[in-house]
């Protein structure tokens, strides 16, 4: 089974985040990056898969530096090669473009069984990119996992999914096919350092844009589909209301507004 | 290339630490437990074999890799005193081994089948007056027989190999008292019960130590390391990568101390205000900061002589000086910032307050440490 885990590199989550001056991201220069959370999840899943039936996990990523050094730590935990797309030329992507991005990547590595990746980033938090790119490959896919059984004999796979309500239900899908994997699914493993070590020796295969035939109005904030327009911190509003009358009448207006107001009860 | 690995080990030894937090060693600390599921945990993920050759099985790192592990697992509030002997006591057999014995021992000592972290050296009346010790190993055909006495043996009922110093030649008849003195490899499996009784001390904290009582134990001659006599030596050709690798646990607790007084101070609001705008709380926090940082460059310094292969005893003593200085500092301020908190055991500071106590005393004290800048670097008159 080749299955491709996908990382996104995010601010560390313990950083000091400011603003920049165009309003349109955080100033991200200095700041230190690790893989979004959902991704370490996705990644542990993929290891377990290969440990169960064999095969190989490429991870993969996008970005400068930053990107490399996810891969690093996911080579580290175990996975067997890495594929960077690295070039100036994607900056500003947004999912759809990241999307378009990597289905290219994945398709001149020559497809995979199985692709995953988290649910959704630490930073933006939308979701899409797993989506997108099962449909830029043309593959079935399956949201919110929290469960995975392959059937490599029979090319199918079955993915729990989480539902609202505290509900499950479980999904069978022909492979190829792509999971986006949810929070908690497992406990993602850290890396030993015989896996540093090997680390160092494993493939790290460096993609541009022009490598992967994609043109310049393809990729980076000219193939974005959208454009953020500001980043800003809510105001914050802050409310004061005395209830007045006896306890008896406070109370029954505070269970009032608790129910019609603040809709808690 | 370097500093990609470094980052590496930082992050993996964070992330293992993490399954491994404060109520762990807190309960742990009340009974006086040793970290079993750490140490195992530690060594099935290959950390503790840093030092080890590759062709041994070990990673084949150096001191400045080693050091970088040590300090992550102090940093992340666990303790490496449990264990870090595990990474370094096999250097004397690796230096001064004979080949067979390297290829039966390390191998097991880096997959962590065999645990050698302890080392019987001090004895309740020398001190660390070394070549006065009085435990006497003596040649019985293809035995010695040992008796004596150690005092201050850390981790010997948590390790299934002992190096032990011992006396060969009795003192009247060497030309030099550093002479006479051989290490011997000690098979505690074998040796607890049938020449050697363990008596565990009770502690300010949760540190295995404890008593030996060596009582016509028997080793074979097999297990002499290197030449017969020369053990003062091997002893001395260890130290510095042990006070390279302790100054770095030190750094490790000073930022953990610096860290955690930092949040509380943020966080802790009395007189409408956070502790932490107050510069009589800031201050000494800034401080602890300066000198944990600026310590932290001697010890990378000593570590950079030490895998060049360049002399540094020095730096090595002046890192773990400045090291146990910064943390103790740091340790004071923490219990100042947390104040009545710092007291609790449930906020952690007490516990590494008393746990870096430690690094002012052992493995060697700081006035050992002065003596030998006094005396070999200043080249001021022996004072001892």
């Amino acid at each position: 089974m080749k299955i491709i885990s996908c990382i996104k590199p995010v601010p560390d989550p313990a950083s000091r985040l400011v603003i920049n001056e165009t309003k349109t991201w955080i100033k991200d220069q200095d700041l230190t990056f690790v893989a979004s959370e959902a991704d370490n999840y996705a990644l542990e899943e993929a290891l377990r898969l290969k440990e169960k039936h064999g095969g190989e996990v490429v991870v993969i990523s996008m970005g400068g530096e930053e990107a490399a050094r996810v891969l690093r730590s996911g080579l580290a935990m175990g996975a067997d090669r890495a594929i960077h797309l690295f070039d100036e030329k994607f900056k500003g992507a947004d999912e759809f473009a990241a999307a378009e991005a990597l289905a290219e990547a994945i398709r001149k590595d020559g497809g995979a069984d199985l692709i995953l990746t988290g649910v959704q980033s630490d930073d933006l938090g939308t979701g899409m990119t797993g989506v997108m790119l099962a449909e830029f490959l043309g593959i079935g896919h399956a949201t919110v996992v929290v469960g995975v059984e392959a059937n490599p004999d029979a090319k199918t796979l079955r993915a729990k999914r989480e539902l609202e309500g505290g509900m499950n239900e479980t999904v069978e899908l022909p492979v190829p096919a792509l999971l986006t994997i949810q929070f908690g699914i497992n406990q993602p493993r850290y890396a030993s350092l015989k896996g540093i070590m090997a680390a160092k020796k494993k493939e790290m295969k460096v993609l541009a844009a022009a490598d992967l035939g994609l043109a310049d109005h393809q990729v980076g904030r000219a193939g974005a589909m959208y454009e953020v327009k500001e980043v800003l911190i809510p105001e914050r509003k802050s409310r004061v209301e005395i209830l007045t009358g006896t306890p008896e009448e406070a109370a029954a207006k505070l269970v009032e507004k608790l129910r019609k107001e603040a809709k808690v009860l | 290339m370097q500093t990609e690995l470094h980052e590496s080990l930082r992050k993996g030894v964070r992330e293992l630490c993490a399954r491994f937090p404060d109520p762990y060693w807190r309960e742990l600390d009340a009974q006086r437990a040793y970290p079993t599921a750490f140490v195992k945990t530690l060594t099935e993920a290959g950390y503790l074999a840093a030092l080890i050759p590759e062709e041994y099985g070990g990673a084949g790192l150096h001191i400045t890799e080693a050091a970088i592990i040590l300090e992550e697992i102090n940093r992340a509030g666990c303790n490496s005193g449990a264990c870090h002997a595990q990474m370094y006591i096999m250097g004397t057999l690796l230096r001064h081994g004979n080949v067979e014995q390297k290829r039966r021992y390390l191998p097991k000592i880096a997959n962590g089948e065999l645990r050698l972290q302890a080392f019987g050296v001090s004895e309740p009346t020398t001190g660390s007056d070394t070549t006065q010790l009085k435990t006497m190993a003596v040649r019985k055909g293809d035995k010695y027989v040992v008796n004596g006495q150690k005092v201050w043996i850390s981790r010997a009922e948590h390790s299934d190999l002992m190096l032990m110093i011992a006396r060969t030649t009795p003192v009247e008849q060497v030309k030099k008292r550093s002479e006479g003195l051989s290490v011997l490899l000690v098979d505690m499996r074998e040796a607890v019960g049938h020449g050697i009784a363990i008596r565990p001390i009770r502690t300010m904290m949760n540190h295995a130590t404890t008593e030996l009582f060596i009582d016509d134990l028997e080793v074979p001659v097999e297990n002499l390391i290197g030449e017969e006599g020369k053990g003062f030596k091997y002893l001395l050709d260890g130290l510095n990568a042990e006070r390279i690798l302790i100054a770095a646990e030190c750094i490790g607790d000073g930022r953990w101390f610096v860290e955690r007084a930092t949040r509380y101070a943020k966080e802790r609001v009395v007189f409408g205000r956070p502790i932490g705008q107050n510069q009589g709380i800031q201050f000494p926090i800034a401080k602890a900061h300066v000198h944990v940082e600026s310590a932290d460059l001697m010890r990378i310094r000593a570590a950079e002589l030490f895998d060049n292969g360049q002399p540094c005893g020095p730096e090595a003593n002046m890192a773990k000086l400045l090291a146990a200085d910064a943390s103790w500092e740091a340790a004071n301020m923490a219990v100042q910032t947390f104040g009545g908190f710092g007291f609790a055991e449930e906020y952690d500071v007490e516990r590494k307050f008393r746990e870096t106590r430690l690094y002012q005393v052992a493995p060697v004290s700081t006035n050992l440490i002065l003596s030998f800048i006094a005396e070999h670097v200043l080249g001021l008159p022996r004072s001892y």
